[in-house]
């Protein structure tokens, strides 16, 4: 697997300092250490991957990161500066945004509504729909997406352009960094291909991007840096070309003798039989 | 869609796949899609309206007679503008089935402040007005802090002020309001003379054109597509020669009453509001999808107050008026079918119960249907008994017709 080619190579990618630094970040609930002592690191331009199983902490992760959670230690530093994330508007104004797995879109409103819901532009009294609607052109066409018309309620988009509409609200604040949750999960597969197009256009643009995702195959398609996480602690990082799948999966499930090796050997063993 | 392309093309045409409208043939082919699509919009409900005046009429020439429709128009307008509040509550998706009970409690409030008290008429509407906002203000209340359903509070409402309005009352069963208050005055016998008539057509044209026109110039210059001119004239032109004539025929009996010209500003105004502003956007926005509405940054508590502030006010206002209207203020105001009237016409209007789709121009055309099936019934002599029996077919209609566009939509994808 590591010879796939399919990740861009960093030479092309100019790659700043760190826009988001994680270090030492703990989060309790009652008995149960969620996180400890966890540190991940996101510059400009670059796409970093955070997988782990159920229960490993990504979630809360990310929601330390979208101020959700208030973290019991670590220091959180955004464009260098220590920062503390109140809260999700917190998150937003710094310019940390989060895409969530179930979107959370108004089906009977149009495009242009949707981009700009909370944050709509108005001269006096009214909404500038026109200003409004230049500026979900520009978007879409950054991120070169696929959308016929943005005059038409959301209800009659197909799951992918949803997804682009959801990662253009995102960037309407002029965020630094995105975060996307399971972006792909209940896409098809051109619509997958889609979606890891445009996390490759936010990259492009010089946005840090962290990618949460259970797809092997989507992580190592288009991340550049893989963080592991296991009960709540850093298991492993990889850039993209060191790593093979099976070492991946060998670093989520914390053991090379895992069921998903074992069922690899087990198919490998049959066809030679 | 190459860069080159892009400078002969409006941004948002660009998109090859995207069939384009051009010329007013365009527009119309456009129009035509849309309703094959299932989103039919007014159309069922202004065709019903045809229907409707092309029966009475064949049975009573007189149903369509100018002194006819200054009636529909001026009864329509006080249970109108109670539609209109529950048009705003169904945009949210919740219901208030108390609205008949608070005009007739808050009416009675200010015929015995008036009467009983001696306290001036414009201070006793402004008690009653602060009254229904009061009502709604603890309706939201209800809702956003102790979790109550509408359904609910509004029916425990319906109770409620209806024992409200019999306490007020009292021993008296009826309160005359003096006919020559302002009240009266203003809801029976105030009409818009002929010439000023004219000159409100011109001016509702005019601004028309010129906001649409503004629109138009603001749209190129942002490199956005916009409709012919030729079609913006064409609308203009309708709007002024339709209105014209409804106002030279209404003009031949007493013209357009006051009332229905206060009504018919609040459902402009409420239109505006709810397309043109934060706050309108806001509301289909918690209506559609309220968790996305939250997650946005919206104040989502702040868009139930308002709503149910703004019902209960304007059920308090249309309680104003139609005792002004009658003249008088009974046990019976608002009770017999004001609410179900009022809630059958913003939904015949064509206000989903959903949540999320609606105009304020569905409380207009709605009460208007329902008004003009009660005086062609009147007029032709038949029974109440037949006017609920339509009135209820109407609704049932309507619905069928919401439902059956509904399925096409989906399949069309519009939502």
């Amino acid at each position: 697997m590591s010879d796939t080619s399919t990740s861009t190579p960093e030479s092309t990618v100019p790659v700043g300092d760190a826009v988001l630094s994680l270090t030492g970040i703990s989060k309790r609930f009652g008995a149960v250490q969620a996180l400890s002592d966890v540190h991940m690191h996101v510059r400009a331009g670059e796409v970093v991957a955070l997988v782990g199983d159920n229960g490993a902490g990504k979630s809360t992760l990310v929601k330390v990161i979208s101020g959700v959670y208030q973290p019991d230690a670590g220091d959180i530093t955004f464009a260098g500066r220590k920062v503390t994330v109140g809260g999700p508007s917190e998150a937003q104004a710094l310019g940390i945004a989060t895409v969530f797995q179930d979107l959370a879109l108004c089906d009977n409103l149009d495009v242009v509504a949707n981009l700009f819901l909370g944050r709509e532009e108005s001269t006096g009294p009214f909404i500038n729909e026109v200003e409004m609607e230049k500026e979900s052109w520009r978007l879409l066409r950054t991120l070169s997406a696929k959308i016929p018309s943005v005059r038409i309620p959301i209800a009659s988009l197909s799951g992918g352009q949803r997804q682009t509409v959801a990662i253009a609200r995102s960037l309407v604040g002029k965020p630094k960094v995105v975060m996307l949750d399971e972006p792909t999960a209940a896409l098809g597969v051109a619509q997958t291909a889609e979606v890891l197009n445009l996390i490759e256009r936010l990259r492009e643009t010089g946005l840090g991007v962290i990618l949460i995702s259970h797809n092997m195959a989507d992580v190592q398609a288009v991340a550049d840096r893989i963080v592991v996480m296991r009960l709540g602690r850093n298991a492993a990082e990889f850039r993209v070309e060191d790593v093979t799948t099976e070492q991946l999966v060998a670093a989520i499930t914390g053991a090379s003798d895992n069921v998903v090796a074992s069922r690899a050997a087990r198919r490998d063993g049959g066809s030679h039989d | 869609m190459t860069d080159t392309a892009n400078h002969s093309i409006a941004a948002d045409l660009a998109d090859e796949r995207l069939i384009r409208a051009q010329g007013v043939g365009g527009y119309v082919r456009q129009f035509l899609g849309r309703l094959r699509a299932g989103d039919l919009g007014s159309l069922p409900v202004i065709i019903g309206l045809l229907v409707i005046c092309v029966g009475f009429y064949s049975a009573e020439p007189r149903f369509l007679s100018s002194r006819s429709i200054v009636s529909i128009t001026q009864f329509a307008a006080p249970i109108g503008i109670i539609a209109l509040g529950i048009v705003l509550v169904l945009l949210l998706g919740e219901i208030d089935l108390s609205v008949g009970s608070v005009s007739g409690f808050t009416a009675a409030i200010m015929a015995v402040l008036v009467v009983n008290q001696g306290y001036s008429m414009v201070l006793a509407i402004l008690a009653a007005l602060a009254v229904g906002l009061l009502i709604g203000a603890f309706y939201a209340v209800l809702y956003t802090r102790v979790g109550v359903p509408s359904f609910v509070f509004s029916l425990a409402g319906l109770l409620g002020f209806q024992g409200a309005l019999l306490y007020v009352l009292g021993t008296q069963g009826t309160i005359n309001l003096p006919s020559d208050s302002f009240l009266v005055q203003f809801t029976r016998f105030e009409f818009v003379s002929p010439t000023m008539s004219y000159v409100l057509v011109v001016l509702v044209a005019a601004v028309y054109a010129g906001t649409q026109l503004l629109q138009v110039r603001r749209r190129s210059a942002a490199g956005l597509s916009s409709p012919p001119t030729v079609l913006i004239a064409l609308k203009a032109a309708a709007l002024l020669v339709g209105l014209g004539f409804l106002s030279y025929y209404v003009n031949i009996d007493r013209g357009w009453s006051y009332l229905w010209v206060l009504f018919a500003v609040l459902v402009v105004l409420m239109d505006v509001a709810l397309r043109r502003t934060r706050w309108g956007r806001h509301v289909f926005a918690v209506g559609g999808n309220e968790e996305a509405a939250r997650r946005s940054g919206i104040k989502v508590n702040r868009v139930y107050f308002s709503v149910f502030a703004l019902t209960s006010l304007f059920a308090a206002l249309g309680g104003l008026l139609q005792a002004g209207l009658q003249t008088s203020v009974s046990q019976a105001s608002g009770t017999t079918d004001t609410n179900l009237t009022a809630i059958a016409a913003a939904v015949i209007g064509g206000t989903s119960l959903f949540g999320g789709r609606g105009s304020a121009y569905a409380a207009m055309l709605g009460i208007i249907v329902l008004q003009a099936i009660q005086t062609g019934l009147n007029l032709v002599g038949v029974d109440s008994s037949v006017r609920f029996m339509v009135t209820g077919g109407v609704l049932l209609l309507a619905v069928a017709i919401d439902s059956v566009s509904r399925r096409a939509r989906s399949s069309s994808g519009r939502g």
